[in-house]
């Protein structure tokens, strides 16, 4: 056992560092807010590392990805995490492209794969509706075959971003009598597909991240099915498995620990010393650090298995419950860290006024109110615990 | 030992809560908030019910109320998550004149108050000063009779609606000393007084106010020179008894709420509410605000004790309460599943006015390291 890069790992961690360095847009450097950014700010970053053939280190070489080990990869989300980078959005790279190139046929992914990579293509998720959240399995859209097409009729909800998408990627019911999970399919929709309406959804922060999305008599070709008809279950389960994985967000909370550093020194503690001198302050930090580093070494564990070939099994349940929960602590520390500029809320300056307080402090209430989501999305904390007991445990 | 609210007391939660319920639903309060001026009836309307004049003495207009009565006002305020500045006026700026004004400021100012004619804002917070109550860098020189006021005050709640400003200032010794500090009201369209006002997150109003050569007579000195700092801690201790009320009143209706919502929400074919790990998470909730309750109505009864015990009191609710209220802010979100951290629903809203409770006159680590430095309740031999 040997937890150390090769020299190898090393020289590959210095090349990806300068790649980043030379070619990440100067302009998005910093952002944190979601909400402040375009379309094209969202892409950017996508659309170099997919001339670059980088887009997706975790697909299988033939299909566009890198071909990097598992620690390549590990170095990679590092090296972005330090860099602040705005990674390419999980829906495509992360979501249905691995459902296209493992379900899909050969037309399929000649057709999807490419613009998934090149970021030419914005994929939104069609999964959750009103009535089916955690139950996801109740779910109630429509798909009635009538020749080469189906007409899909329901809502779905929770469809994050969908307010850019180009395409999304539905569970309907195409067998009101089978069995709930056996008479579903997976459909690939064009969302300017007549009939499809986007409805943003007001959060708690002000902010416009989620939608809900109607579908009224929505006509999708049969070829945009993937897998067998009412087998889209079985895609589903293997997409949640995938999203659980990327959801520990290590390098990501890492970097946010730095970033809380950088404030508790520039925040006057009560005693009137640097915040992070501050003996209350440290004792939560550093249990915090620690947390993260079991949850790395954990999710070090989990990619090792992959690595030999084992794919994510119910252990990326454990990584999204300890992932989320640290993601959302820090954001409480950040939001502590602040003090009084915690209260003034950026969104309601409108857009050309400067922040009050110092920069870092408008966005810790918004992201800590935000962050509660973690908990709740895909599959909630307490549907994850379920799976572990199930799963692993067997009770 | 008694626990029972006088018939008085009882009269305002009821008056109170009837008119929020027809006057001060989501949908009104949503409406409110997005207009520049909503606030000013609301604001005649608590005049009339008596809530401003509640806890002023009688010969300056008052009902000759207390602390207990405040805690009542602010629990209903909680419950219907009003935002109208009713702690920095009554608590705050009525307490300071109540404690240290000259007959004359009493008399002009506690009269408006209790008619609803004046609302005052505590400027306290600076940039650099956190939850410190003795980090006051403003300064206060004496010119000629009078004083000339220059600095910055942060996140000065309630200041957008007020007439008047209570300030602290530095008349002598350095940033962070006891001695030296002063209190002054100020007329907030005195020349050099300028101001730029935002929402605070929860839908509160607050401001930034900058002095700039603020010349103020003698007359607004609130109290003696140098000496204003005990002053500013009873003050505080009040308003955080009452903010502690106020979350009180929060945390009850996330409780409320989210059994409501637990019940009828239905997963896996039944009601969530049938789920064990979410009937533990809501008694839970329940628990914790019971306990917030008894320290919130702890710290009002003992406002009027000692200086040490009053301050023990306050910051033993602050941290509790800080906690307590982050659970239950957290609970009622996660139980709600998505639709908790929409803004359609009101469960969010609690949410975030508890949080910015906590972020109010010291969050919970301050309320513990005071509580620390007090002595706790030890009585060591």
């Amino acid at each position: 056992m040997d937890l150390n890069f090769s020299p190898e790992e090393i020289a590959f961690r210095d090349e990806v560092r300068a790649f980043i360095e030379q070619n990440y847009p100067k302009h998005l450097k910093g952002k944190v807010l979601r909400e402040d950014l375009s379309k094209e700010d969202f892409l950017a970053w996508h659309k170099i590392l997919g001339k670059k053939g980088w887009s997706a280190p975790a697909w299988p070489k033939e299909y566009g990805g890198t071909g990097w080990t598992a620690t390549q990869r590990y170095i990679w989300l590092e090296e972005n995490a330090r860099a602040e980078t705005i990674p390419p959005l999980p829906f495509g790279v992360s979501m249905v492209g691995p459902v296209i190139y493992t379900f899909g046929t050969p037309e399929q992914k000649q057709r999807f794969l490419p613009g998934i990579l090149s970021g030419e293509v914005w994929w939104c998720q069609g999964y959750s509706e009103p009535g089916a959240g955690s139950d996801l399995a109740s779910l109630k859209t429509r798909a009635v075959r009538e020749g080469d097409h189906y007409i899909v009729n329901g809502q779905k909800t929770w469809t994050t971003l969908g307010q850019h998408a180009d395409w999304g990627f539905f569970l309907c019911r195409t067998d009101p009598n089978a069995k709930q999970q056996e008479g579903i399919s997976f459909l690939l929709i064009d969302m300017k597909s007549p009939g499809v309406t986007v409805r943003p959804i007001k959060l708690l922060d002000g902010g416009y991240e989620v939608n809900d999305v109607f579908l009224d008599n929505v006509k999708v070709p049969v070829d945009q099915r993937i897998y067998e008809e009412n087998k889209g279950w079985t895609c589903a389960k293997f997409l949640l498995a995938h999203e659980r994985a990327g959801i520990a967000g290590v390098a990501r909370s890492k970097r946010n620990v730095e970033r809380l550093k950088a404030i508790a020194k520039a925040e006057t503690g009560d005693d009137g010393k640097p915040l992070i001198e501050d003996d209350l302050f440290q004792r939560k930090l550093g249990e915090l650090e620690i947390d993260l580093a079991s949850l790395e070494m954990t999710e070090l564990r989990v990619l090792a298995r992959e690595q030999a070939g084992k794919g994510p099994g119910p252990e990326s349940s454990l990584l999204k419950v300890k992932g989320t929960e640290i993601q959302q602590r820090l954001t409480e520390l950040t939001l502590e860290a602040v003090g009084n500029y915690a209260q003034p809320f950026p969104r309601g300056l409108g857009s050309n006024e400067f922040a009050v307080g110092p920069d870092y402090a408008g966005a810790a209430a918004p992201v800590y109110f935000n962050w509660r989501k973690a908990s709740i999305y895909g599959g909630s904390n307490e549907i994850q615990r379920n799976i572990i007991a199930k799963m692993v445990l067997g009770l | 030992m008694n626990f029972d609210y006088t018939e008085e007391q009882n009269a305002i939660r009821d008056s109170l809560s009837k008119w929020a319920a027809q006057q001060y639903d989501f949908d009104k309060r949503r409406a409110a908030l997005a207009s520049e001026d909503a606030w000013k009836q609301n604001w005649a309307t608590f005049a009339e019910l008596g809530l401003l004049a509640a806890p002023l003495p009688e010969e300056f207009g008052g009902l000759g109320g207390g602390a207990i009565d405040v805690s009542v006002v602010a629990e209903e305020f909680g419950k219907a998550l009003i935002v109208e500045p009713y702690i920095p006026t009554v608590v705050l700026g009525a307490g300071a004149l109540k404690y240290a004004g000259s007959a004359a400021q009493k008399d002009e100012h506690l009269n408006a108050i209790a008619g609803g004619e004046r609302i005052i804002a505590f400027a306290q917070a600076e940039p650099k000063s956190r939850w410190a109550l003795n980090d006051v860098s403003t300064t206060a020189k004496k010119d000629g009779a009078g004083y000339v006021l220059n600095g910055q005050k942060a996140v000065v709640l309630g200041a957008p609606q007020a007439d008047h400003l209570l300030v602290s200032a530095r008349t002598a010794g350095g940033q962070r000393d006891a001695k030296g500090i002063s209190l002054f009201l100020v007329a907030k369209n005195a020349k050099g007084v300028s101001t730029r006002d935002y929402p605070t997150i929860d839908g509160t109003r607050a401001s930034e106010v900058y002095f700039e050569n603020v010349s103020v007579g003698a007359d607004a000195l609130v109290g003696g020179a140098d000496g204003a700092l005990p002053l500013i801690e009873r003050i505080v201790d009040e308003a955080n008894a009452a903010y502690c009320s106020e979350a009180v009143g929060c945390m009850r209706m996330m409780t409320d709420l989210t059994r409501e919502y637990a019940k009828t929400r239905k997963q896996f074919g039944r009601a969530i509410a049938e789920f064990q790990v979410l009937q533990h998470r809501m008694v839970d909730m329940f628990m914790a605000s019971e306990e917030s309750y008894s320290m919130a109505l702890r710290a009002t009864i003992k406002l009027g004790e000692s200086e040490q015990e009053r301050a023990k009191a306050v910051s033993a609710a602050k941290v509790s309460i800080g906690k307590l209220s982050r659970f239950v802010g957290q609970a009622a979100v996660q139980i709600h599943g998505g639709m908790g951290v929409t803004d359609e629903m009101r469960v969010g809203h609690y949410f975030k006015r508890v949080t910015m409770i906590d972020a109010t006159f010291g969050n919970v680590d301050y309320h513990l390291r005071r509580y620390i430095a007090l002595g706790g309740e030890a009585r060591a031999a």
